[in-house]
């Protein structure tokens, strides 16, 4: 009677083990990389947007304060997204005629607001404050990134809970005088940890159990 | 056939008693089937919901289902591939004032409810009010509401709303209505407006009244009437036949000592009762050993929460009561001469020990009569306090808050019958569902199609517009600019808080159109109206202050003295007409009527909030039903859910039984408000409608019901068996004298484990440590604070059929539990949410780690990780978690998503919730007070609940904060934790339950 298995299945037998664990290994890499991939993040997409707003050129060359327009970051949990008036202020002067801010212009004529593609979009069960953050000396930078030298705006950080629960666990590697916070090339003159330890005391920012309990983002 | 889950009691009501008998010492109960012990109410206590409350009920099978489930589960974890849908961020154009986006506003208004004013203050998200609070400087409010105004937001953004104006059923133009209506209006201008007829609800806004007298000047044979179905014709008749005059009466219930309520529902209904509810609690209060209680003693037919608050309830038949407050007059000397002053009757020992506790309290005793009795109770109660020295202290007259008042019974019979003669042609009604609400004697439905012009404004197409030539959608009072005068006078400017959702128009502006000024606005007319009446400099700098502060600063009617008639005469009863009344013809019931408890005249049927909140007693939801006492139903052989067919002058209709503890014998209370026929996709269709039997001649009570048995069975379905924690000493009551005995005779109910039993290292909570107390002596049952947490938490409603599987979804439940006898048992109300244990039983059975604990003792509850194993809720000693079932919430009706609460999760299916303490509120209060670098303050956290409170019965704040208010409610010796025993430490405390009974008539 034929053997069913000729004796090349043994090592086709060993090749599986050490391939199927291959297989699994390269799935769970490529499943990784796909979650941080910037097709999941976004990071570094900039979005299509109705005028090709520049950061670069308000904040960089024009010298525009942040809160020049996001002017509610500092008392509400929404930083504030300009209406149309705060573009007008200049523009009725500045670029008065240019094809690129029709939308603008029209959106003043006609009362329609603008519609922005939101670029740091958290899921919907998160309940995000820019307020506490830039009082605890968060900078803008930490999370949204070099703006000054964006042309269009992207991300720059994934967004995801556990970049969150990076500074959340350990708030003195990021936290910055609250003079800083809206500067954009600020950097830490001693060593970031001593600095930031002295900071999460003086700020008093909770310790990592109560920044890192459920409700303090969810609920 | 027996419905799962429940039981037939009423064959072993006899067994119930002796049981309940042979008890020794304090047994609660909370239901008949509960008492009467079968086995499948002993099943259904076993399960953690009710049988099928869990079970797949669709025809497609159980396996079929798992087999579906299996491939869906595969597929499942492919959605994660999908990155968020793009959002868009739509910015004003020019940005309004005030508003910081993300920051809620709030702006001052006014409830009214039967034309008088409940201060609010109106939570504003950008533009969309979404939720209601009291108004802390408004007399009526004191910063508390009642469950209606809680619900009010849901009315506003209801879609089942009337959407357009329409001439016949079809749809129209308010220019097209303005021809239509001048026409008519010219038409009658030539008659000096004999035809022509205005019926509002009760008015008590100054610029309404002086529109309407605006009116009756150009067309002087005009008339205006007012009808309110849950009216309160007896209080004004009764002061009239009094004093001769209508005015207005006024509690203290601060000052009053003792206090005997006649028929009266002062704490839940009325124009008062929210302060009221305060006033009376500020006396129930108990703080230390001193104990300087008030004493309740309410007469009554029907089980109210005023009765369930009382210290000694007496039930009678609402006929009787008349008798009971004469003999009380008679033994105080009052009317009769002093020859009968003895009490005689089965009562007379109550009544005696009643008698001698008010006049030790001369001055500071009250007596306060019902709506639902007649004028002559109510002017024998005017003349008992008068009697007993309580004008002036206790009992406050002032001219008449109501523009106009008038009897309006007599007053709408009057339009019946001019409308019946043909005398009207032109008949505009200003709110107000008429042809469903008025006494069924009238055939007023009938009649209004003798009218030749017909005018209805409301918010629904209901089923007076129906019947109507042209509907105006009304704006609700959230829309429209309006005022109203509180119960005290006060006066409040209405300012809309959101532009008609639906083009709806104010009575206002429709009164406007019909005096010829269209194009006036709601504004307009309040602010000339407004002005012409002010006498100072700066008008602006007054209109300002009066909408900011939500009311006009010294409105409030001064009081007034009265002179009591020495004779009470009979009232006159212009109400013609046969009362069909076969007078007490043996073997024939009382039939009772009253507004339903949540859904009131039927105007809230709509709202789906109102509809699912059970009742404070019966803890029926989605329907109503004919309410017996045990005996009469014993004896007529009936028990719950049975159908019959109630007779009277006539008339009849059929209504499911409910055995109601508490209410008087061979009396058939039925609550009017359901049986709507065109409500909306909520309310149409729920219960019966009791206004078919009501008539005016008798609108609260007549003798000569005829009650028929019909053998068919109807669901009810009644919260009172569900969550139930299986009779532990979860309600602690005790006497005053016991109290006083020994303090802490709660805390000794139950064992409470020390704090170090454990294994385990404790945690350290520093910083905060959130807590709550909640004080059962001063919970009313008045469900404010359910409606609220459904507000404040976006928390859906399931409808009838998933009630009574036991899925409701309201995170506050109140229970009410029974203790003693079936005929007159005494009720405690025990409002119960997530206790936040510290050992909480839910966290560690969660295999996801979906419920966790905060570093401030907040049972955290995180929907995004949660995947529905409900094993939480399993382990959950306190049943006060709710699982979504189904996909309760509605994510498609547009105006639906306004309403909600921008910063609470709407949770989907397959999701379990819970009670957080309103940490949204709390997060917001931490911020703010970190950004001021201070701590948060005592008090500056409310939760929902809390706000709500009438009588301030719950306080929420940091326990690790000796000084704060709930750290020294907890440190109170009547204090004591749920469940304490099983170690899991609640940070929800209980204070006991303590009644004031008079030693002389001993407990109960």
């Amino acid at each position: 009677m034929a053997q069913i298995f000729r004796p090349s299945s043994n090592t086709l037998a060993r090749a599986s083990i050490v391939g199927g664990g291959l297989l699994v290994a390269i799935l769970a890499l490529g499943a990784g990389g796909f979650v941080y991939s910037s097709y999941m993040t976004g990071v570094g997409d900039p979005r299509i947007q109705p005028v090709p707003f520049s950061h670069k050129h308000h904040v960089a060359d024009a010298g525009i304060d942040c809160r020049y327009c996001h002017t509610s970051v500092e008392e509400s949990a929404f930083a504030g997204i300009p209406p149309t008036k705060t573009c007008m202020n200049c523009h009725s002067q500045l670029w008065a005629d240019s094809p690129m801010l029709e939308p603008v212009r029209e959106s003043w004529r006609t009362g329609r607001s603008l519609e922005w593609v939101r670029v740091h979009d958290l899921a919907d069960f998160v309940y995000f404050n820019h307020s506490i953050h830039v009082r605890k000396g968060v900078g803008c930078v930490t999370c949204h990134g070099r703006v000054d030298q964006m042309p269009l705006t992207w991300k720059v950080k994934t967004l995801y809970m556990e970049w969150c629960l990076e500074c959340h666990r350990a708030p003195e590697r990021f936290v910055r005088p609250r003079e800083f916070v809206f500067s954009m090339d600020w950097r830490p003159a001693e060593e970031q940890i001593s600095l930031g330890r002295r900071l999460v005391k003086e700020y008093r920012i909770q310790d990592a159990a109560h920044l890192t309990s459920c409700s303090t983002c969810h609920r | 056939m027996a419905e799962p889950g429940r039981t037939d009691v009423t064959s072993d009501l006899a067994a119930i008693r002796e049981r309940l008998a042979a008890a020794r010492g304090k047994t609660y109960w909370q239901s008949l089937e509960e008492l009467a012990g079968t086995e499948e109410f002993q099943a259904l206590l076993g399960r953690e919901f009710p049988e099928n409350a869990s079970e797949w009920m669709d025809p497609v099978s159980r396996r079929a289902f798992l087999k579906l489930m299996g491939a869906s589960l595969a597929l499942a974890g492919l959605t994660a591939c999908t990155s968020q849908p793009e959002e868009r961020i739509v910015p004003y154009v020019k940005p309004p004032e005030e508003i910081v986006p993300g920051k809620p506003l709030f702006f001052a208004t006014a409830r009214p409810l039967q034309g008088y004013a409940l201060g609010l203050l109106v939570e504003s998200h950008e533009g969309r009010p979404t939720k209601v609070e009291g108004n802390p400087l408004h007399p009526a409010s004191l910063g508390a509401t009642d469950a209606f105004a809680q619900a009010a937001v849901l009315t506003l953004y209801d879609p089942d709303r009337s959407q357009a104006i329409t001439e016949a059923g079809r749809i129209s133009s308010w220019n097209r209505f303005l021809a239509a209506v001048s026409g008519a209006l010219d038409r009658q201008r030539a008659r000096q407006g004999a035809g022509l007829r205005i019926l509002t609800e009760t008015v008590t806004s100054p610029t309404l009244a002086s529109q309407v007298r605006a009116l009756l000047a150009a067309f002087p044979s005009a008339t205006w009437h007012q009808y309110e179905p849950a009216g309160r014709d007896a209080a004004r008749l009764g002061a009239r036949l009094a004093f001769g005059e209508f005015v207005e009466t006024q509690y203290r219930l601060e000052r009053a000592d003792v206090i005997l309520a006649l028929d009266a529902d002062f704490l839940g209904s009325g124009p008062g009762a929210v302060r009221y509810a305060r006033d009376f609690a500020l006396r129930r209060k108990i703080r230390g050993r001193e104990a300087r209680m008030n004493r309740l003693y309410a007469v009554e037919c029907t089980p109210s929460i005023t009765g369930a608050a009382a210290d000694h309830r007496l039930p009678l038949k609402a006929s009787e009561i008349e008798a009971f407050a004469r003999a009380v007059a008679a033994g105080l000397g009052v009317g009769a001469g002093p020859g009968e002053a003895r009490p005689s009757g089965p009562h007379a020992g109550w009544i005696a020990a009643l008698l001698r506790d008010l006049q030790a309290h001369r001055g500071a005793s009250l007596v306060i009569p019902g709506d639902g009795q007649p004028p002559a109770v109510h002017a024998l109660a005017h003349a008992i306090n008068h009697a007993l020295g309580n004008v002036g202290s206790t009992v406050i007259y002032t001219d008449p808050v109501e523009v106009n008042p008038t009897d309006q019974l007599a007053s709408l019979f009057d339009l019946a019958e001019d409308m019946d003669a043909g005398k009207v042609e032109l008949l505009v009604i200003l709110s107000g569902n008429p042809a469903f609400t008025a006494p069924a004697d009238l055939h007023f439905a009938e009649r209004m199609s003798r009218v030749a012009f017909r005018v209805h404004l409301g918010l629904y197409q209901d089923e007076t517009a129906q019947l109507c030539h042209w509907h105006i959608p009304e704006a609700h009072f959230l829309e429209a600019w309006g005022d109203a005068r509180a119960y005290d006078g006060t006066v409040t400017i209405l300012q809309p808080l959101i532009a008609p959702l639906y083009g709806g128009r104010s009575a206002h502006e429709l009164l406007a159109a019909l005096t010829g000024t269209p194009e006036k606005t709601g504004y307009d007319i309040l602010r000339e109206y407004w002005k012409s009446r002010y006498r100072g400099q700066d008008f602006e700098a007054w209109w300002r202050r009066a909408l900011h502060d939500g009311l006009i600063a010294g409105t409030a009617l001064p009081a007034r003295r009265v002179a009591l008639k020495a004779a009470i005469g009979e009232p006159e009863n212009r109400r013609t007409g046969d009362t069909g009344a076969k007078a007490a013809e043996p073997g024939t019931l009382e039939v009772v009527f009253r507004p339903d408890p949540t859904i009131w005249d039927g105007r809230f049927a709509n709202n789906g909030w109102l509809q699912e909140l059970p009742k404070p007693l019966s803890k029926l939801t989605w329907d109503n039903a004919a309410l017996l006492s045990p005996a009469t139903a014993e004896r007529l052989g009936l028990r719950n859910e049975d159908v019959v067919e109630l007779e009277h002058a006539g008339r009849t209709v059929r209504a499911p039984i409910w055995i109601m503890p508490g209410q008087a014998p061979d009396t058939v209370t039925v609550h009017f408000g359901h049986g709507r026929t065109r409500a909306g996709r909520v309310g149409t269709g729920t219960g019966f409608n009791a206004y078919a039997l009501r008539t005016a001649a008798a609108p609260w009570f007549a003798p000569g019901l005829a009650l028929r048995k019909t053998g068919a069975r109807y669901p009810l379905v009644s919260t009172q068996d569900q969550f139930r924690m299986q009779g532990r000493a979860l309600v602690r009551a005790g006497t005053v004298a016991e109290y006083q005995r020994h303090p802490e005779f709660a805390r000794e109910m139950g064992e409470e484990p020390p704090r170090d039993l454990s294994l385990y290292p404790g945690f350290a909570y520093e910083g905060y440590a959130w807590g709550m107390a909640i004080d059962l002596n001063a919970c009313i049952g008045c469900n404010a604070c359910v409606i609220a947490c459904q507000a404040e938490n976006n928390s859906p409603i399931v409808g009838k059929e998933q009630v009574g599987r036991g899925r409701a979804m309201q995170w506050l439940r109140i229970d009410r539990y029974y203790q003693g006898a079936l005929e007159n048992p005494e009720v405690s109300h025990q409002p119960v949410m997530c206790q936040h244990c510290e050992n909480a039983p839910c966290e560690p059975v969660c295999p996801v780690a979906a419920t966790n604990h905060s570093a401030e003792g907040l049972n955290d509850m995180v929907y995004n990780r949660c995947i529905g194993t409900r094993y939480c809720s399993n382990n959950c000693p306190y049943k006060v978690r709710r699982f979504n079932f189904l996909a309760y919430q509605d994510f498609a009706t547009p105006s639906l998503k306004l309403m909600r609460n921008p910063n609470v999760t709407v949770r989907s299916r397959g999701v379990m919730e819970k009670c957080t303490y309103c940490v949204q509120r709390i997060n917001a209060a931490k911020i703010e007070a970190a950004k001021a670098d201070r701590p948060v303050r005592d008090g500056e956290i409310l939760t929902a609940c809390q706000q709500a409170c009438p009588t301030q019965a719950i306080v929420f704040g940091n326990i690790n904060d000796p000084e704060s208010r709930v750290a020294r409610w907890k440190a109170e010796p009547r204090a004591y934790g749920l469940l304490a025993d099983l170690n899991t430490r609640p940070r929800t405390s209980y204070l006991a339950q303590v009644k004031n009974p008079n030693p002389e008539i001993g407990e109960g």
